[in-house]
């Protein structure tokens, strides 16, 4: 366990020098939720039918998405993906660690890092803007807390996602397959396109339980208050179900990888 | 024309080159295609709820996003080697360029062809079919025209933004991502028609980066609906014709940047 602890302290101090990388992705991450607050702002001005949420909650849930843009798992550890097709994946063999879990840390302390250098400082901006473009206020205090709480077992969850996509470039060399549909499917089913709450009300059953609301709506909307904050602990279950049920696939596919690893030589 | 039958010949040989792996082609086609549908799918949510976004419609709406898109996946699949400079530079390989007795500009292009972002070209062609015919737009030969040019000034316009981010390599050797944000968040923001952000922001995409003449002014002509910015109509049947200067004004500041070249000398 202390082993873990080091590394998730170390990549926490690595991660935290790319700090002008992270202002270029600050002023993207304003620049297209700025767009997509104007698009809602369009789209509720005519609007006379009921909505699921109001614009004021719609903004809000839209610039929540932006802050934790940079921690929803889009691509596997950039850094492991190198070592896999360099073949110095190899050392990675010999560490007394399980190369699982050593991954895992790595990708948590990446994510920590982004919320300190993308979503706080973002959120700090937002907070400048004219009523109706900014965010609104949590509704009660128990919202907050249940929102932090929720938001660990989303960051949680979201690594185990990633490091599947980490793992799947073992398996084919370029690992496209995996790599491109899994991001397309977070995206669009965390919430992160467009609130989930919008989607027909077909599809909503099954939108919960996807594992991927897990990622954003369900914290976003405790944030909002639209779930009540005594229902967390129920969530905060049903993320970690599916978080263990990543790390159980991924744990899985990892050791079965390695048993028939070649590492090229050279 | 020497150089330009060069040019054809080298992309040729990348082509012929990619095709080599005809199922990995065949895999990454169909997920790019897949990953972008997804993003339509977000649009098409919206208007499943609101009906109308002020007086536009779901497919007028395509149509933006069909142009938008195509042009950028040909920008994409042809500036590639644009997309890669910074590696050019941090290893010293440009160094060899300049020693060739061809343009920089062609041999930078010719660096790298990417066939696989048809995918992307793909969705966006079926995108701006279905949404024509669902228009019941006259096709005049007029209007087919616009639309080709308007598409080939979006061509234009994305190869400049990508030749603009290759010439900041020159001063820094971390390609900056500023304009990057520019490239994602100028798509994101011409999917809609712009008449329905703040007026400041839409002067920003008339002016600056000139997205409006590429896509806006020329669906506005195709469509013959009333511009609510005011656009004169000869200018929207011209304004493509900005995209092809942007490219101009885009190489001469690359120019100016080969001129101010100073290898890393590794």
């Amino acid at each position: 366990m202390k082993a873990y602890f080091s590394i998730l302290k170390l990549r926490f101090a690595v991660q935290l020098q790319y700090r002008a990388a992270a202002a270029a992705g600050l002023f993207t991450q304003f620049f297209f939720g700025f767009v997509r607050v104007m698009v809602f702002h369009a789209f509720y001005l005519f609007n006379t039918t009921i909505q699921p949420m109001s614009l004021e909650q719609t903004v809000t849930y839209t610039w929540l998405g932006q802050m934790v843009f940079r921690t929803l798992p889009l691509g596997g550890d950039s850094e492991v993906l190198g070592l896999i097709r360099s073949g110095n994946f190899a050392y990675e063999l010999c560490r007394p660690l399980n190369l699982y879990f050593f991954w895992y840390c790595r990708l948590i302390s990446k994510v920590a890092v982004s919320l300190i250098l993308n979503g706080l400082p973002l959120l700090f901006i937002v907070c400048f803007l004219p009523q109706s473009y900014g965010l609104i206020a949590p509704s009660t205090a128990s919202s907050v807390v249940s929102f932090s709480v929720s938001l660990v077992g989303a960051l949680l969850l979201g690594c185990a996602v990633a490091n599947i996509i980490s793992i799947s470039t073992l398996w084919t060399l370029s690992g496209d397959g995996v790599q491109r549909l899994l991001p397309a499917l977070v995206m669009i089913f965390s919430g992160n396109i467009v609130p989930l709450a919008f989607f027909p009300e077909w599809a909503q059953p099954a939108l919960r339980y996807l594992p991927f609301s897990g990622l954003m709506d369900i914290p976003f909307r405790l944030y909002l208050g639209t779930l009540p904050p005594a229902q967390v602990f129920t969530l905060l279950t049903l993320q970690l179900t599916c978080a263990g049920v990543f790390i159980g696939l991924g744990l899985w596919l990892l050791s079965s990888a390695t048993k028939r690893a070649v590492v090229q030589g050279g | 024309m020497n150089a330009i039958k060069l040019y054809f010949k080298y992309i040729n040989l990348h082509v012929r080159g990619q095709l080599q792996y005809r199922a990995s082609f065949l895999i990454l086609n169909i997920g790019n295609l897949l990953v972008t549908f997804i993003d339509f799918i977000g649009i098409w949510v919206l208007f499943s709820r609101f009906g109308s976004l002020r007086d536009w419609n779901l497919w007028e709406i395509g149509l933006f996003y069909g142009m938008i898109n195509s042009g950028y996946a040909i920008s994409e699949a042809f500036g590639r080697g644009f997309d890669l400079f910074a590696y050019q530079v941090n290893t010293g390989e440009f160094d060899r360029t300049l020693l060739r007795p061809r343009t920089t500009v062609l041999q930078v292009l010719t660096h790298d062809f990417q066939l696989t972002r048809l995918g992307r070209l793909m969705q966006g062609l079926i995108i701006l079919i279905w949404a024509s015919i669902n228009l019941g737009i006259h096709w005049s030969t007029f209007k087919i025209l616009l639309l080709l040019f308007a598409v080939f000034g979006g061509v234009m316009l994305f190869t400049g933004l990508i030749v603009l981010q290759a010439t900041m390599c020159f001063w820094s050797t971390q390609s900056l991502e500023i304009i990057n944000s520019f490239t994602y968040g100028g798509i994101e923001t011409a999917q809609w028609p712009l008449a329905i952000y703040n007026r400041w922001f839409v002067k920003f995409f008339i002016f600056i980066i000139p997205l409006a003449c590429v896509n806006y002014f020329p669906v506005i002509a195709i469509l013959g609906k009333n511009d609510v910015l005011n656009s004169p109509v000869w200018f929207q049947w011209v304004s493509p014709l900005v995209g092809v200067l942007f490219l101009f004004l885009s190489i001469r500041v690359w120019e100016f940047g080969v001129k101010h070249y100073r290898s890393t000398g590794s």
